[in-house]
């Protein structure tokens, strides 16, 4: 029997999983259209491949992932691109991003895909592979796969697959398990075999007998190491740090690679993901996603990434009281700004809520110090002084405080007393604090550039200074040079530059446009995209100033 | 009595000679206020607090010449900091300026004549391009101080205020329920 | 949109701090037992004045009503209040404690969750400095008095200062069992002559030993609840017991066996229900176990070498200062900062 260890604190809030769990993973229906973000990962977005009219097919490339941490993108369906532009995300600040919508065609034709053999191939081009097939982490961090799938200069010991799914009313993980665990299983495989890592921990929650069984007999077949190991039910024993800890009772450090520590961790379903992206080429195009809440029949939908939230709770008939849609779950969930916004590779669950499911909180009260949150923070912190100094906006004292090691769970703000807005306040202050930064760097980068400018302007004039007094040494003819009149003369160049580039602003059509050879228009309009895009650089989202 | 006296006068010495020896030995070279004052301020370099500059500005505040509440791009945070540092109270923006969001210049293209006026003014080396050649703005480097506005012969340069997207999006601080009720 | 979490517990600071006056109620009751009903007037008095007292400077401080009345954290000062002072006080005694730990010590600071300091605490200090000889009539327990009043007689002193004719104010109240012990040290009695008084019983004061029974009993309640900890009870009376032992070991004829202080006074109502105040307590468990230390430690100190005969209130208000100095030095190790538990 393997000793498990604790984390700190913890919470038990009510589960309310077995609504969703009755009955199997249906596949959704092909929505009427299709909203895909080009940024749904972490990291930098993906550059579109696609324009406007475009036919694409079934796991077509359209978003081409950029240097650095980035992923693809593709189109779920086949059918026709019909737009490109900003749309609202599913995003906490309800903003717009850059998305392609996509009618489906009803097709479902796909692009000519075939896997690899994993073992065969060199690391970096598997890792290519998973990059370019769009696999990120499905737990919710959307971390690109490909990043944490190098073997670096630690020796791997445990590769943590994380099956707790600890928070109430998700269960996408929880059916995943119970339905396609050998699949998992393979795609845990492939992980261990390109961490090299020892053995393979799969932790599951207690409440989950059903993916527990089904997992260990798939474990059992196969040939690698390979434990299921029963974790207590509590919250959030699925974070990542937190299950690393139950399970191994190494505690990762904010600023440490878990690599550092000879561990990794991987949800299920990305496992599941990188699988079917090996073995079949497939890339990312659909997830499971539970609809449960205040819906007359909650259940697991696999979903084509893109589709609408209302197009997918509509499945799961919503009750009429029904005021807003959760992305994710109650404790950590982001509210969604419109019932429009589409399905992302995060979106793990959507929960129909209304004010009777999930009631508004009591008027918030000052904190009484009661030290609550800090018994069950799982990151050990002492939330009741971060509240206090973001409250007050001690951004400084807050960080002395170890507010980045807060990891948003929650828990704090389920057992205050005061019913205070604690995460929230926490996330205010990281992203002040952030954007401080943020401004102090290009603060440090001006002084810098400005210094520069300065030392060089008074290095030209020294320079100039001895040029002249050399070239008076040498011609010994102090005549007046005639200052006044170049100035003059460049004055009035300009002014006639100016009239001209006024004239040409009133005829600003270009001549010569009717009989131009198709290589010629293209010419000019690469030329004009170019413009376009140096404009878009001086101001990236709305694409043209205002004259 | 002559003890006590000469007990006292003993320990004056010592302490004078241990503050005099100090003041030589851990003398702070610089004057380090202007520097501190300089780290607050935005470097943004637009010139609006009256100084050729951020620095100038720092000069001229540490040297009790100026207010410290002449710099629009440093916000009220920025007087607040300062006011911190310099111990004096907190006062709203004064001299006739403004506030406004930030932005970034952007050249039209295609007016632009190559003068080379704006990048003359440019504090922070932003613009890229030669005589009779067009000029560009380099965004990532660009203060926004709008000093390159004013010289272009064809008005070519507008400003163009940077919006908020997701990736710059921030928390709003949480509105505390309990408002002051009548 | 405001919430980040859309369940939460129901538990409130109202539910907590109705928790704490359930938990006083043992206590309280073998209070009447064992001195007569005067307290429940006390209590009464106390939690009007201090109700009042809260809607008026919620009033003046433009804040809502609803919410911070119904907290039920100005009935918890109120009750430690009254507890904390003779039953047979003045009306006017006791709503001027009240008055004053509800407005200065609790709102001129900002209110719930503000105060840096323990507010009935500050009330008590302020009482017992500005009016000490009406605060050292406590009444005579149950059978040790020369005559007992009747409960109309004992409001009719409350209200109207006046007694039945014919009996004393003497007569019918008593020192303290530790102002006792103190005065008659002073006149360098015996101890053991002294401990064979009337007033004394198995442990310390006859009924005061046993009413500090009944707080344990709600400081169980408490611990068993989650509303308070081990942490601080177990510092505070471990200190206290540990620092009496010491005293009494080495001389015995002068300094009191340690159970003694533990059952006399203040100390259990301290103990379980004013150092264990959130508010104007420490929050780490290492900065809880070093407050309560030091509070226990002051607490014997007062009590035996200061001024006042007990030590509990102006301990804790001493170790009150000292609250955010601890936290900033307490502070435990955050996840993965710290080896625990790891191979």
């Amino acid at each position: 029997m393997r000793t498990l260890y604790q984390f700190h604190g913890g919470v038990h809030p009510p589960t309310n999983k077995t609504q969703s769990t009755r009955t199997p993973i249906a596949p959704a229906p092909l929505p009427g259209k299709l909203v895909i973000p080009f940024h749904q990962h972490v990291g930098n977005m993906a550059r579109p491949l696609v324009k406007a009219g475009d036919r694409v097919l079934k796991g077509q490339l359209i978003g081409m992932p950029e240097d650095g941490v980035s992923s693809a993108v593709h189109a779920s369906t086949s059918g026709t691109i019909s737009s490109i532009g900003m749309e609202v995300v599913a995003h906490a600040s309800g903003l717009p991003d850059l998305c392609a919508i996509l009618i489906p065609d009803g097709k479902e034709e796909w692009v000519t895909h075939t896997g690899m053999d994993y073992r065969a191939a060199a690391s970096a081009d598997v890792r290519l592979a998973l990059r370019l097939a769009g696999v990120v982490g499905l737990g919710g961090a959307v971390f690109p796969s490909d990043q944490k799938l190098r073997s670096g200069k630690h020796k791997i010991k445990s590769l943590v697959l994380n099956g707790a799914e600890c928070e109430p009313y998700i269960t996408c993980d929880d059916m995943l398990m119970r339905e396609r665990a050998t699949e998992i299983i393979r795609g845990a495989e492939i992980m261990r075999f390109m961490l090299d890592a020892e053995e393979v921990l799969i932790g599951i929650e207690d409440n989950k007998p059903e993916a527990i069984a089904a997992m260990r007999q798939a474990a059992a077949a196969s040939d690698d190491k390979m434990e299921v190991i029963v974790v207590p039910t509590i919250y959030p024993s699925g974070g990542a740090k937190q299950l690393m800890r139950i399970l191994t009772g190494i505690e990762v450090a904010t600023g440490v690679r878990s690599t550092e520590k000879g561990l990794q961790c991987f949800n299920v379903a990305t496992a599941l993901g990188i699988y079917r992206a090996l073995r079949f080429g497939e890339p990312m195009l659909s997830r499971i996603v539970t609809v449960t809440g205040n819906v007359r029949n909650a259940q697991n939908f696999e979903v084509l990434i893109g589709t609408p939230v209302n197009e997918l709770v509509a499945l799961a008939d919503p009750l009429p009281d029904t005021n807003l849609y959760i992305m994710g779950g109650p404790m950590m969930g982001v509210p969604l700004p419109s019932a429009q916004v589409s399905v992302v590779k995060a979106t793990n669950c959507i929960i129909a809520a209304s004010d009777k499911l999930f009631p508004p909180p009591p008027p918030a009260l000052p904190c009484i110090r009661c030290t609550r949150c800090a018994d069950v923070c799982p990151a050990d912190l002492q939330p009741q002084e971060l509240f206090w100094f973001a409250q007050s906006k001690n951004f400084g004292k807050a960080q002395e405080y170890s507010l980045f090691d807060c990891i948003e769970c929650g828990a704090c703000n389920y057992v205050c007393p005061s019913h205070i807005p604690l995460v929230q306040y926490y996330r205010f202050a990281k992203s002040e604090i952030r954007a401080l930064e943020h401004e102090q760097t290009a603060a440090d980068l001006a002084r810098e550039r400005y210094e520069f400018r300065q030392s060089r302007i008074e290095r030209d004039k020294q320079e100039r200074a001895e040029k002249l007094a050399q070239k008076e040494m040498a011609a010994r003819q102090p005549a007046a040079t005639p200052e006044a009149a170049p100035d003059n003369s460049a004055q009035s160049h300009i002014q006639a530059a100016a009239e001209r580039a006024r004239e040409q602003a009133a005829t600003a059509r270009p001549k010569n446009i009717d009989a131009l050879t198709p290589q010629q228009q293209a010419e000019i309009a690469e030329i004009e995209a170019r413009r376009a895009k140096a404009r878009e650089m001086a101001h990236p989202d709305a694409g043209r100033p205002k004259e | 009595m002559l003890t006590a006296l000469l007990v006292m006068s003993g320990i004056a010495l010592v302490l004078g000679a241990v503050l005099g020896f100090s003041a030589i030995k851990f003398r702070v070279e610089g004057n380090p206020l202007v520097d501190k004052i300089d780290a607050i301020l935005p470097q943004i370099q637009c010139g609006q607090c009256g100084y050729p500059g951020c620095r100038p500005y720092a000069e001229a505040i540490a040297a009790g010449e100026a207010d410290i509440n002449r710099c629009p791009p440093g916000g009220e945070e920025g007087i607040r900091k300062l006011a911190d540092l310099l111990g004096v109270e907190f006062k709203p923006f004064g001299g006739g300026t403004v506030q406004k969001p930030k932005a970034v210049a952007f050249i039209d293209e295609n007016l632009c004549i190559g003068c080379t006026l704006c990048t003359q003014a440019c504090p922070v080396d932003a613009i890229a391009g030669a005589a009779k050649q067009m000029h560009t703005i380099i965004a990532p480097v660009c203060t926004g101080c709008e000093l390159c506005v004013a010289p272009c012969p064809v008005n070519c340069i507008s400003m163009v205020v940077i919006e908020e997207k997701i990736t710059t999006w921030k928390w709003k601080y949480p509105v505390y329920p309990l408002a002051p009720v009548k | 949109m405001l919430i980040s979490t859309f369940i939460s517990k129901p538990d409130t600071v109202s539910a907590i701090m109705l928790r704490v006056l359930l938990a006083l109620l043992p206590g309280i009751a073998l209070y009447v037992w064992y001195y007569g009903p005067a307290i429940l007037v006390s209590i009464t008095l106390a939690s009007i004045t201090a109700l009042a007292t809260e809607a008026a400077m919620l009033r003046l401080r433009n804040r809502p009503l609803k919410p911070f009345l119904g907290d039920n954290s100005a009935l918890v000062t109120a009750w430690l209040l009254a507890l904390s002072i003779p039953p047979l006080a003045p009306w006017w005694l006791v709503v001027v404690g009240t008055a004053f730990a509800i407005s200065v010590a609790k709102h001129l600071y900002g209110g719930l969750g503000n105060n840096p300091f323990n507010p009935s605490m500050i009330g008590y200090a302020v009482l017992i400095i500005s009016f000490p000889s009406h605060m050292t009539h406590w009444l005579s327990p149950h059978g040790l008095g020369q005559t007992e009043l009747g409960f109309a007689d004992q409001l009719a002193f409350i209200f109207g200062g006046h007694l039945p004719s014919g009996i004393k104010l003497d007569a019918v109240t008593l020192a303290t069992p530790l102002d006792t012990l103190k005065t008659q040290l002073q006149l360098d009695r015996p101890l053991k002559e002294i401990l064979g008084m009337p007033i004394y019983g198995a442990l310390a004061g006859k009924g005061s030993e046993v009413v500090a029974l009944g707080y344990i009993l709600g400081g169980v309640y408490l611990l068993f609840k989650r509303i308070i900890t081990w942490h601080v009870p177990a510092a505070f009376l471990g200190t206290l017991f540990v620092t009496a032992g010491i005293f009494h070991l080495v001389d015995q004829a002068h300094y009191v066996a340690p159970l003694f202080h533990l059952t006399a006074g203040a100390a259990m109502l301290g103990a379980f229900f004013i150092l264990t105040d959130p508010i104007s307590g420490p929050t780490t468990p290492m900065g809880k176990l070093i407050f309560a230390a030091g509070a226990g430690f002051l607490t014997y100190v007062i009590r035996v070498f200061g001024g006042f005969p007990d030590g509990v209130a102006f301990a804790t208000l001493l170790m009150n200062i000292c609250v955010p100095l601890i936290d900033a030095h307490t502070q435990p190790p955050v996840f993965g900062k710290k080896d625990r538990g790891a191979k």
